[in-house]
């Protein structure tokens, strides 16, 4: 596990931890995004500055502490809803698709996924 | 019908006023509603407006005509307003300030668009916000201003070489310019408070859950809430009563709690209020011209009555990273949606499904959204979660409880909405961590989903920022609106730094 190692190193020492190009990619690839080569770069630059705030955070005792979702939950119980699952919306097919990039006889239309 | 108001100064009424002057007919809909438009193309150059289509504006202006005349006008019947390009509207086109979203039709209303409509409010148009609301400039948008070929910034109408702040930079720079009576804008970690304190006007944030998140372009759920931007914490106070309310079948965070009416409270007495002053607000990054001003504001509040109680917000600078975790985490999951199938951009050149997906939001996104994805992608997944994200959380529940701590000794919290005036376009685009810095002010209130507003209470006199606005962050308890707009209303009565105007419009 050569990247939790690096991991550790990272938060022990006081210089932020470094990502590096294939970290890029590899995050990339999860987000679905293309990114040029010299974006790549620059990003990488710019999360390594990014994670140097992050740093503080790092350090903070949470133990026993419920991470908090809805920020009322800090006074009261917030409950969340579920709704019954019926149709509640009326049909709006065309207004619906007006924006798609395309449509054929109200189906949208992708690449072809299985050959 | 009696016309006795000159139409030619209508812009400087406030909604409170035009809502009158309507009711009472003595200027009409239509008039109102094309007066704004009519200075909306003369002050193009702001690059305030995204969205227009005078047709429509003017055929919900005669129909609030209609309503007056027959006597069922609502309560803001007539008082023409524009909308954050964040909430999708059926009858402007909606693109959050985003390439992907470019010409995108919604086929329904942003449940607070619906909502003001149905208090008589008329559609103006849709307000130019940094790319699905992430930024602190505007300058992050990636649409062309109506008027104007090209994308170009919009620009602050106190100094047009300066940014109007953001996300709701072209909310606040249209009511600051007097282009619209008041605006809609949307605050995940300071987007309504902040750019309204750089462009001298009033904004607030109601409690999460307050306003309907439905129909407004997600950044990140558990933060995003809806509020209004005006010339006063009156204006305020009467549009936030018709846009808050639960939505419960289609919101799952809205708050089942009934919509109040925020105006009941503005002229009470303000003697005895406990102003809470947090230490850590006015540390060594605060500008001195920003203290000045708040500090000025602060003596102010004690001749009206109110008492100065030295508080801590320990957790203060921490919120950044916790903000910054927490918000690309949502972001990144909310904007997944964007694949170029269903809605949106599309690449128009591609290998496969994959290729397209990626192709397709390389393409639609801009820098920030992307290093944004690109952040939240990262902390969310396997083996980074707990450490960031859960740990993001917990620290969002000890900065909470230190709200929760202060609110034993205060009332109100008080404090600069931001450590700057509004900086020069371009100054920090190239470096997105100094302009995250800059939102330490407002992210703890922001993570606690506490109310905020922002309050003009100066202008700068530093030589090379004079004469910039200068705003003070007011934060309340939870459901605590009514008595933040009552002690923004009564500072109010007894200045006039919110008449302000820049001059040239």
């Amino acid at each position: 596990m050569a990247r939790s190692a690096r991991f550790t190193i990272g938060f022990n020492s006081f210089c932020s931890m470094s990502l590096t190009s294939s970290d890029i990619a590899r995050i990339a690839n999860l987000a679905r995004l293309d990114l040029a080569p010299a974006e790549s770069e620059r990003i990488l630059t710019q999360m390594n500055d990014f994670f140097s705030i992050v740093e503080a955070m790092r350090a903070v005792d949470t133990t026993g502490l419920e991470p908090m979702a809805h920020p009322v939950a800090a006074i009261q119980d917030v409950a969340l809803r579920l709704r019954e699952d019926v149709v509640s919306e009326p049909n709006q097919r065309e207004a619906n698709q007006r924006s798609a990039p395309a449509v054929e006889h109200g189906l949208f239309l992708v690449p072809k996924v299985i050959e | 019908m009696t016309h006795s108001l000159s139409t030619h100064s209508l812009h400087d009424l406030s909604v409170h006023d035009l809502a009158l002057a309507l009711k009472n007919k003595q200027v009409s809909a239509v008039e109102a509603a094309g007066h704004f438009l009519v200075r909306s193309s003369a002050h193009a150059n702001l690059g305030t407006y995204v969205a227009l289509n005078e047709a429509t504006t003017l055929a919900q202006a005669q129909a609030a005509d209609q309503r007056i005349a027959q006597g069922s006008a609502g309560t803001l019947e007539g008082v023409p307003i524009a909308h954050k390009d964040i909430f999708v509207t059926r009858d402007f086109v909606t693109t959050a300030g985003s390439r992907m979203l470019k010409g995108y039709r919604s086929p329904f209303d942003a449940t607070v668009v619906a909502k003001l409509a149905s208090a008589g409010v008329v559609t103006l148009g849709k307000l130019n916000c940094d790319e699905f609301a992430m930024g602190s400039s505007n300058e992050n948008s990636a649409i062309a201003p109506v008027g104007c070929d090209t994308v170009t910034p919009v620009r602050n109408p106190w100094n047009i070489e300066r940014i109007p702040g953001g996300s709701s930079g072209g909310s606040a720079a249209a009511v600051a310019a007097r282009l619209a009576p008041a605006a809609t804008g949307t605050d995940t970690g300071g987007s309504i408070r902040q750019p309204a304190a750089f462009c001298g006007i009033t904004g607030i944030k109601p409690t999460y859950g307050r306003a309907s998140r439905y129909g407004m372009v997600a950044f990140a759920s558990s933060l995003d809430q809806a509020g209004p931007m005006a010339r006063s914490a009156q204006d305020c106070a009467l549009l936030l009563s018709s846009l808050c309310g639960p939505d419960l079948d289609r919101d799952s965070t809205s708050l089942d709690m009934p919509a109040e009416d925020y105006s009941r409270n503005l002229n009470d007495s303000i003697e005895g209020l406990r102003i809470g002053v947090p230490q850590e607000f006015f540390g060594e990054g605060l500008s001195d011209d920003v203290r000045a001003s708040v500090e000025a504001a602060l003596k102010q509040y004690e001749q009206l009555g109110a008492k100065l109680v030295p508080i801590q917000l320990p957790r203060t600078e921490l919120s950044i990273p916790v903000y910054y975790i927490i918000a690309p985490a949502e972001a990144s999951s909310n904007l997944s949606r964007f694949d170029g199938v269903k809605f949106g951009h599309r690449a128009a050149q591609y290998t496969d499904l994959a290729d397209m997906y990626k192709k397709t939001r390389a393409e639609g996104f801009g820098d920030e959204v992307k290093r944004r994805i690109m952040i939240g992608a990262y902390v969310l997944s396997h083996g980074y979660y707990d450490a960031y994200y859960l740990q993001a959380q917990k620290i969002r529940r000890m900065i909470a409880d230190d709200f929760q701590n202060a609110f034993k000794q205060c009332d109100v919290i008080a404090g600069p909405v931001a450590p700057t005036v509004a900086w020069k376009l371009g100054e920090k685009s190239d470096d997105p961590v100094a302009n995250y810095l800059a939102d330490i002010f407002t992210l703890p209130a922001s993570l606690a989903g506490l109310p905020g507003m922002s309050i003009p209470v100066g202008f700068s006199q530093a030589a090379q920022d004079k004469g910039m606005p200068i705003g003070m962050q007011l934060i309340g308890n939870y459901f605590g609106e009514a008595r933040l707009l009552n002690a923004a209303h009564r500072f109010q009565q007894a200045t006039d730094f919110h008449s302000a105007k820049p001059a040239g419009y």
